[in-house]
């Protein structure tokens, strides 16, 4: 509950995404807004889940603590699905846009590719998504308190954004995995898009055993990434020629 | 005074093209918006000397660079947007005066802290038509001295409203910060602070000045207007005044007798400068005075002046823009030439030497947004931050769901091509999430943080 856990978990949470903001996003204004509409659609998602679980809330029984867990439970389930049925709508929204505008433009050619457009959704899904789940605990963390006072764990904002972080950037590569397997008719990526996101919000079942579902969650984040790399067009050899470029003078620069 | 101001910053949205007519000098007094659809190609030209066979491709271009240049104007906007939000916002949570009750403005007189809650809505109702009432009032007066030319009045009015908030209410905002930080000032040093920020700010408003510098000073006093509504309108009014003001906004500039609509074309007629301290500009309005009498290319000299604009608008007199000194002054060292017609046109025709200078096109494509928006705006943020049990989510919900507005605006803007409202789609927004974060997402939220579960 010090500046320092404040500027820490801050940092960790929001830090790579912020990264990717300021580097590949805030300079082209039409990407800005591909994001902030991505992070509007995440929030029509949150939105129509949590009025689902507010009405089966009400309508039951408030005192049964397992069936409020269950029905929270049901509720973050349904919740991810539905986060997965407005990407795609927000896919369907951006091919539209996207054919829109390429018909206008004098070369017939959109100035945005598929693949910048899934990655900067994903992006927006991931920092809406961070940014609900992080920011009230940060404002919490500048107050008065002791963690875990009542015996829980003392690491909890630590793994708050720890987490976060991984599931910002894990919305980013299933963007960019999602848009690609729309685009060419894998409808089993898509599949293993949504199992995965399922999976990862249901090891957070198992806080606060935060071994059951902190590494397993970086691990499919990291698999995410090799994935999402290889999806968009990423192969060893553009890796090679991006390490070795480095010592070649402002020679070819791959562009990713 | 400070609600005089508050209507008189309720704008609209407008584009202006240059072959209908140009906007750039045209609104009248009030708040508009308008886009600059600036017209590089008839720059000096004779309209007549365009090549016709390249009017489809050009229709064509024009259609894509509206586009192209659709998501940088939105940008240029979502920025000072997002600053005027993000400074009422941090006021709101650190400064603890602008959360107390301190008593209502004497426009809305009903108090909401009664027994009943059919009461306190009955009342909220009525501060809500109080208000809106004195808003419309005072947008007709303003548009009846427009209509009869009463500008001495007018300008009057800005420039006491505008030092009221220069002045006044930063001296208000800068002592609370100070005592909520605990920093010890003398009087003398804040004299000193606030008579500079105060001229300054005067000077870079209704004169010239740094292009950010007034656009740094506009949001500012938009924010100082916003975090005065907030503090003084009680939470149930001022959720129904945003509403209705929203609608009122709607039905002014979209109705064909609505007063907004009717300033703008009594405005567009009468081809006169906006007043710059009602608008938030994106650009330089670079505007070179080499008139025709048909408007087509009508521009002003540089920097945001608009005094000798007004001046020669008043005196109605095609002096081509050049002042009474000046001429006399030209006449002594030159010998007699004239700014007529016939004149300028040969100057026009004449083939350039150096090569024109190729404004960037981009840059003059300027968009405007009036005060009252940004008002509006960050009054709902401010409010949804000050009154959402200490929710982060709620303000940020909020603030993506406005500025989604105001990109939807924009898009409407491109298709339409005409005078727009940019309250309606915002606020509507706003509100829904407003209300539907509080109440469904925010229990939704604590509950997942509790247990630590993601979605």
């Amino acid at each position: 509950m010090t500046i320092a856990v404040f500027f820490g978990c801050s940092f960790i949470a929001f830090g790579p995404a912020f990264a990717l903001f300021i580097f590949t996003i805030a300079r082209d204004p039409l990407r800005v807004i591909i994001l902030i509409a991505g992070a509007f659609f995440w929030l029509l998602s949150l939105l129509l889940s949590s009025l689902v679980w507010f009405i089966a809330m009400k309508a039951s029984n408030d005192k049964d603590q397992q069936l409020q867990r269950g029905l929270l439970i049901f509720g973050v389930m349904f919740s991810v699905l539905l986060q997965e049925v407005f990407r795609f709508a927000y896919y369907k929204l951006l091919r539209k846009a996207s054919d829109g505008l390429a018909a206008l433009s004098e070369d017939e050619r959109s100035h945005i590719s598929v693949q910048q457009m899934a990655y900067v959704a994903g992006l927006g899904f991931g920092i809406m998504s961070g940014a609900f789940s992080m920011i009230n605990i940060l404002a919490d963390s500048l107050g008065p308190g002791i963690v875990g006072i009542h015996g829980e764990s003392q690491y909890f904002f630590l793994t708050s954004a720890f987490m976060t972080m991984a599931v910002t950037l894990l919305h980013t590569f299933w963007g960019v995995v999602f848009f690609d397997g729309c685009e060419n008719r894998r409808w089993w990526v898509i599949a293993v898009v949504v199992a995965l996101h399922l999976l990862v919000s249901g090891l957070t079942f198992l806080n606060p055993i935060y071994e059951g579902s902190l590494p397993p969650a970086y691990v499919i984040l990291v698999s995410m990434a090799v994935w999402a790399f290889f999806s968009c067009g990423g192969s060893l050899q553009n890796i090679q020629q991006f390490l070795t470029c480095w010592k070649n003078d402002a020679g070819s620069e791959v562009a990713s | 005074m400070a609600e005089n101001l508050a209507n008189v910053l309720h704008e609209q949205l407008s584009e202006g093209f240059p072959d209908t007519h140009r906007n750039n000098s045209g609104e009248g007094a009030d708040r508009r918006r308008v886009v600059e659809g600036a017209d590089q190609e008839l720059n000096g030209q004779p309209p007549s000397a365009r090549p016709s066979q390249r009017l489809e491709s050009e229709e064509d271009e024009d259609e894509e660079l509206t586009l192209k240049y659709g998501a940088k104007h939105v940008i240029m906007l979502f920025v000072p947007v997002t600053l005027c939000m993000v400074v009422v916002v941090a006021t709101i949570k650190s400064v603890s005066f602008y959360t107390q009750k301190d008593g209502q403005l004497i426009y809305t007189p009903f108090p909401e802290d009664t027994e009943t809650v059919g009461q306190r809505a009955l009342n909220s109702i009525l501060n809500a038509a109080i208000m809106i009432s004195v808003i419309i009032v005072m947008t007709l007066l303003l548009v009846v001295l427009y209509k009869y030319r009463c500008y001495k009045v007018i300008h009057g009015w800005l420039i006491i409203s505008s030092l009221l908030l220069l002045f006044f209410f930063s001296f208000i905002y800068l002592g609370e910060v100070f005592k909520t930080y605990n920093v010890g000032m003398d009087y003398i040093t804040l004299a000193l602070i606030i008579w500079n920020f105060g001229v300054v700010g005067m000077i870079c408003i209704h004169w010239k000045g740094p292009l950010h510098l007034q656009q740094a000073y506009l949001i500012m006093i938009s924010a100082l207007m916003a975090l005065v509504f907030i503090k003084y309108l009680p939470e149930w009014t001022a959720w129904l005044i945003l509403a209705v003001i929203s609608v009122y906004d709607l039905v002014a500039v979209l109705c064909p007798k609505g007063p907004l609509r009717m300033l703008v074309e009594t405005a567009q007629e009468r081809n006169e400068p906006i007043f710059p301290a009602l608008i938030y500009s994106s650009t330089m309005v670079w505007l070179v005075n080499m008139a025709d009498t048909d408007a087509e290319s009508r521009k002003k000299p540089a920097l945001n002046s608009t005094t000798p604009e007004s001046q020669a608008s008043l005196r109605g007199a095609d002096d081509g823009g050049f002042t009474t000194d000046w001429e006399l002054r030209q006449q002594e060292t030159l010998g007699h030439m004239e700014s007529s017609e016939e004149t300028r046109r040969q100057v026009q025709e004449m083939p350039r030497t150096s090569p024109a200078i190729q404004s960037d096109d981009s840059e003059e494509r300027g968009v405007k947004l009036g005060l009252g928006d940004f008002i509006f705006y960050s009054v709902l943020v401010g409010k949804a931050s000050a009154t959402a049990s200490g929710d982060w989510n709620t303000t940020l919900a909020c603030f993506v769901a406005i500025l989604i507005g105001l990109c939807l605006t924009l898009l409407l803007l491109a298709i339409f091509k005409k005078a727009l409202p940019a309250l309606p789609i915002s606020i509507t927004f706003g509100l829904v999430f407003y209300f539907a974060t509080d109440n469904l997402v925010r229990p939704f939220m604590d509950q997942l943080a509790l247990h630590q579960f993601y979605i």
